[in-house]
């Protein structure tokens, strides 16, 4: 008598109803996800766009093989009355064909692999052109924020990247800690900042938009909360963006910001600086402070250990990372301050906030924290 | 006149009892064994208590990320949690393990009465429990490992040039000690498979015609005796470094942070290697055991071994493709990489052969070694995708790196492991395991692994990275981690499963019988659990199957097979 090829077959029709319950999850989870298959420029896509090459050709072996697998164990299994198999021990055209075709699969992968290596690479940064220009930018990996700084206009700014659209940005990478990864899925994959070498990335931001960025090295205690923003915007809003950040920080006019003034001055300026506040060049010595090896340390006295606030108020996220920095709720009028502004919340608890995190600041009354909320969220 | 009877540990003498002495006595004799199957069994028991540790590490870990926001650990306590899982598992449980079984099994296989070095055997026993007790004993000062289980230079630092945060207590000396301690056992044991294996084979046995257990443990000794002494100067150049004034890995006086990565790597990824290889040969045994066929191909499977062991040393820097390589070194690295998945590939269609056209009978053991193929297979194919350089540096350090690990180690590694216990637990003891609950065992295994280890996959494509104790709740990523620490949940019911089945096995399971899966190799010409001296006659051995010939001479391989 023949055996039935598939003894049970309802068995494998409720297998292979499993099968679409994964991608309707991966269709319903993604939706506000820093996704690498959501891109939004020509590194991230030239990456992330392998992803469906690997995937079909990993479907089609997974296939393959589960399906050899599974008919196997339905096929031979042992049955009454079964004779004892045939005792093969091996056939070497098989062994050649199983042997060489996986190798071939392989290296086409590779060419593919090889070919995304070079399109990314460093040395191969698209040379500036007038519809292309170049924006230089050194990102700075401290515990645990990101800070910014533009050469070629001065400006330091830290937790959020602000560039032009359909520009070349170029990426200096810089730690004088401990490693971390530059990463924006949307935009380009990790590069790491690896203390001592000078590692450098490109990558192009085609539509306009806010893009989550986030430190992929395991770094410390915070590690898991060191973000930030990439915020693109049109070429006009880059430039008017940047003439607002090359000013000096305004000074407060109403006597609740100016009373926050004098407090930041005696509690935070040691570590925080505010162009137009701090009487040193701001600039010059921080550039000479991250300019480690051979230059000053972070945390010498010139050397400011937190990031710099001149345009505080304009930023759209705080605490490297952890909290948006929500200006309509920081109203010094409103009775609930406390509760629903973001920036009131990390200077009454910065260690509940972000255990472990180096902001050392003594314990505030309510007023004095109204005082800086008014006099940080002014300076746009 | 005193005389002395075998077996029973008491001398008789014609005058009286005289007092037992400390190694008759029953813990005694498992302190001062030498022989190699208590050893074994020791080095099982101790693989199998650090895989409940690093499980309730595991669990720890997914209590704190099954929701946003999670205030179970605090991020300091996580750090050191999620170093600890990673090395207690790798250090403490797979090594341990594997090593076990091949103390327990490759004598028997070999035909030989015990290992070379059989009181060096003893000494690396006792010197992996001590440096495992040494590593989990930090976590009663409140300082365990925090940097991560390949504990990256310059955050392993105590301090250095610059105000930052690094580890100022003796959280990494722990670590650094304690692998130091873990990679001597290692050695040792090392040496004694090579010397057994090369010296202490029964007549006939060739290495040609060795058991594949057998052959893998020999790659994997090779493999440990080379890759070792790499981590050991890394770790000791980082003790020169914390406690000494050196400036290895300290950038701002020549050190380079990237020695450390390269040093640790030339170590980790052999290292991935050891781990499997033996899992490999495992899954060679049971295999053709419960298809009643031979292996297909042994050639293909032993050379495809040695291969993947040469190999393993070329390909460290895939760990590193984000760090800045020149990009003629990253095409290098993805071109290693790309060689050592084909003798991977070629085990697996060899697998599948062996199976093909069988008499599959789905025991226990059968059931988990067929899971591992299932399950490896998707390890390979995300490790594939990983070694895709562009891709790699959107996925690496992100959950999808995990998920490639836990399919490997998990759905590899420790379901071989569990495929081995079933098998050799009879050999052991001299009775069976429960196959229902067995049965149970691996299904709930089976669910509880994909649903932890799939959704990681889509994390890291939807951009969660690896080594974060917490992670807000608006990027929606809640769902999966949720996903996850149920699965993880399941898992550990069917390790609970385990337990139970295997101590009601070990007091009320069925006799066994010395051959109990009809198997073919020489462990099960002998009984069950064999003497201490393994065999009353050292067998002759004329094929690949010498107790299959034992058994059906009308049919015995050595009258037919020609050996390649």
């Amino acid at each position: 008598m023949r055996m039935p090829v598939f003894p049970r077959t309802k068995r494998w029709i409720a297998l292979l109803g499993c099968l679409p319950l994964f991608s309707i999850l991966f269709a319903a989870c993604g939706e506000n996800s820093p996704s690498i298959l959501n891109t939004a420029g020509p590194v991230a896509a030239s990456e992330s766009g392998l992803f469906w090459i690997i995937l079909w050709i990993s479907v089609v072996i997974f296939i393959l093989v589960e399906g050899i697998l599974i008919f196997s164990i339905a096929r031979y299994r042992e049955r009454p009355g079964m004779p004892n198999p045939f005792q093969r021990h091996g056939n070497m055209t098989l062994e050649l064909i199983w042997t060489v075709i996986p190798t071939l699969v392989l290296f086409v992968i590779l060419f593919f692999t090889i070919r995304g290596l070079l399109q990314v690479a460093p040395e191969n940064e698209p040379a500036p052109t007038a519809a292309q220009p170049r924006i230089e930018v050194t990102a700075i990996g401290h515990q645990w924020w990101w800070e910014f700084h533009y050469p070629n206009y001065n400006v330091t700014t830290a937790d959020t990247l602000e560039v032009p659209v359909n520009a070349t940005i170029h990426v200096n990478l810089f730690s004088n800690n401990v490693i971390h990864s530059f990463w924006v899925p949307a935009l380009t994959g990790k590069t790491d900042l690896v203390p001592g070498h000078e590692n450098k990335k490109w990558f192009v931001a085609e539509k306009e938009g806010t893009y989550l960025g986030i430190c992929a090295e395991y770094c410390g205690t915070q590690h898991a909360n060191m973000r930030f923003n990439v915020k693109v915007v049109s070429s006009d809003a880059f430039k008017s963006w940047m003439s607002t950040q090359q000013q000096a920080a305004v000074s407060p006019t109403d006597s609740l910001a100016q009373k926050g003034q004098e407090l930041f001055k005696n509690q935070c300026a040691s570590c925080h600086g505010i162009v137009g506040v701090n009487v040193k060049q701001y600039y010059d010595t921080q550039k000479e402070c991250t300019d480690a090896p051979g230059g000053k340390a972070n945390g010498t006295p010139e050397c400011q250990l937190g990031p710099n606030l001149t345009h505080f108020g304009s930023r759209s996220l705080i605490a490297g990372g952890v909290l948006d920095n929500n200006a309509d709720k920081c109203n010094p009028n409103n009775p609930n301050l406390l509760q629903e502004c973001n920036l009131a919340k990390w200077l009454k608890d910065p260690q509940g906030v972000k255990p472990g995190n180096d902001m050392a600041i003594g314990e505030l009354t309510n007023d004095q924290i109204q005082q800086l909320v008014a006099y940080l969220e002014g300076l746009k | 006149m005193a005389t002395r009877t075998i077996g029973e540990h008491t001398t008789v003498t014609t005058t009286g009892v005289r007092r037992k002495r400390f190694s008759e006595s029953y813990i005694g004799e498992w302190i001062t064994t030498t022989d190699h199957k208590q050893l074994g069994l020791m080095y099982l028991i101790t693989g199998f208590f650090f895989f409940v540790v690093g499980g309730m590490e595991a669990l720890l870990i997914r209590t704190q990320l099954a929701l946003p926001d999670g205030k179970v650990l605090s991020p300091q306590v996580y750090n050191q949690i999620f170093t600890m899982h990673g090395t207690t598992m790798i250090f403490l449980f797979v090594i341990p393990v594997l090593s076990g079984f091949g103390n327990y099994v490759v004598p028997l296989m070999l035909g030989a009465r015990d290992m070379a070095y059989p009181r060096m055997n003893a000494f690396g026993f006792w010197l992996l429990l001590l440096g495992g007790i040494f590593m989990q004993s930090s976590f009663l000062i409140g300082q365990a490992p925090n940097g991560g289980w390949f504990m990256y230079a310059p955050l392993s630092e105590l301090v250095a040039g610059h105000a930052f945060e690094a580890t100022p207590h003796m959280n990494a000396d722990f670590w650094l000690l304690g692998t130091t301690l873990l990679g001597i056992s290692s050695i040792t044991g090392s040496l004694n498979f090579v010397v057994t294996i090369f010296k202490l084979r029964a007549p006939g046995m060739s290495i040609n015609r060795m058991p594949l257990f057998s052959w893998m443990i020999l790659v994997m000794s090779f493999l440990l005796l080379f890759a070792l002494p790499s981590l050991t100067v890394a770790s000791v150049l980082l003790l020169l470094d914390r406690h000494m004034g050196s400036h290895f890995y300290q950038y701002g006086n020549g050190g380079d942070p990237l020695l450390w990565q390269h040093l640790f790597w030339s170590f980790g990824h052999p290292e991935v290697y050891i781990l499997i290889l033996p899992a490999f040969g495992i899954i060679s045994e049971i295999l053709p055991v419960f298809s009643r066929k031979p292996i297909f191909g042994y050639t293909f499977i032993a050379w495809s071994g040695v291969a993947i062991g040469f190999l393993s040393f070329t390909v460290w820097a895939h760990h590193m493709f984000a760090v800045g390589l020149p990009s003629i070194a990253q095409a290098f690295f993805a071109t290693s990489t790309t060689l050592i998945a084909i003798p991977t590939a070629v085990k697996i269609f060899n697998w599948l052969a062996t199976i093909f056209q069988g008499k599959i009978r789905l025991y226990t053991p059968m059931l988990f070694a067929l899971g591992f193929i299932a399950m490896f297979l998707i390890g390979g194919l995300n490790g594939a995708a990983l070694a895709v350089v562009p891709f790699d540096y959107q996925i690496t350090d992100s959950y999808f790196v995990v998920a490639h690990i836990h399919y490997v180690l998990f759905g590899g590694t420790a379901l071989a492991v569990f495929a081995g216990i079933y098998y050799w637990f009879p050999k052991f003891t001299g009775k069976l395991m429960d196959d229902r609950l067995g049965k149970w065992h691996f299904w709930v295994t089976f669910l509880g692994l994909n649903l932890t280890f799939f959704p990681m996959h889509i994390m890291g494509i939807l951009g969660m990275p690896r080594r974060v104790y917490t992670y807000p709740a608006n990027l929606g990523w809640n769902d999966l981690n949720l996903m996850a620490s149920i699965g993880a949940l399941i898992i550990g019911v069917g390790v609970i499963m385990f337990m139970i089945n295997f101590i009601k096995s070990l007091k009320y399971g069925q006799p066994s019988g010395d051959d109990p899966w009809d198997a073919f190799t020489l462990e099960w010409d002998t009984t069950s659990p064999p003497k201490k001296y393994n065999f009353l006659e050292i067998p002759v051995v004329r094929s690949r199957r010498p107790f299959y010939d034992k058994k059906y001479p009308e049919h015995a391989d050595w009258k037919s097979v020609v050996e390649h």
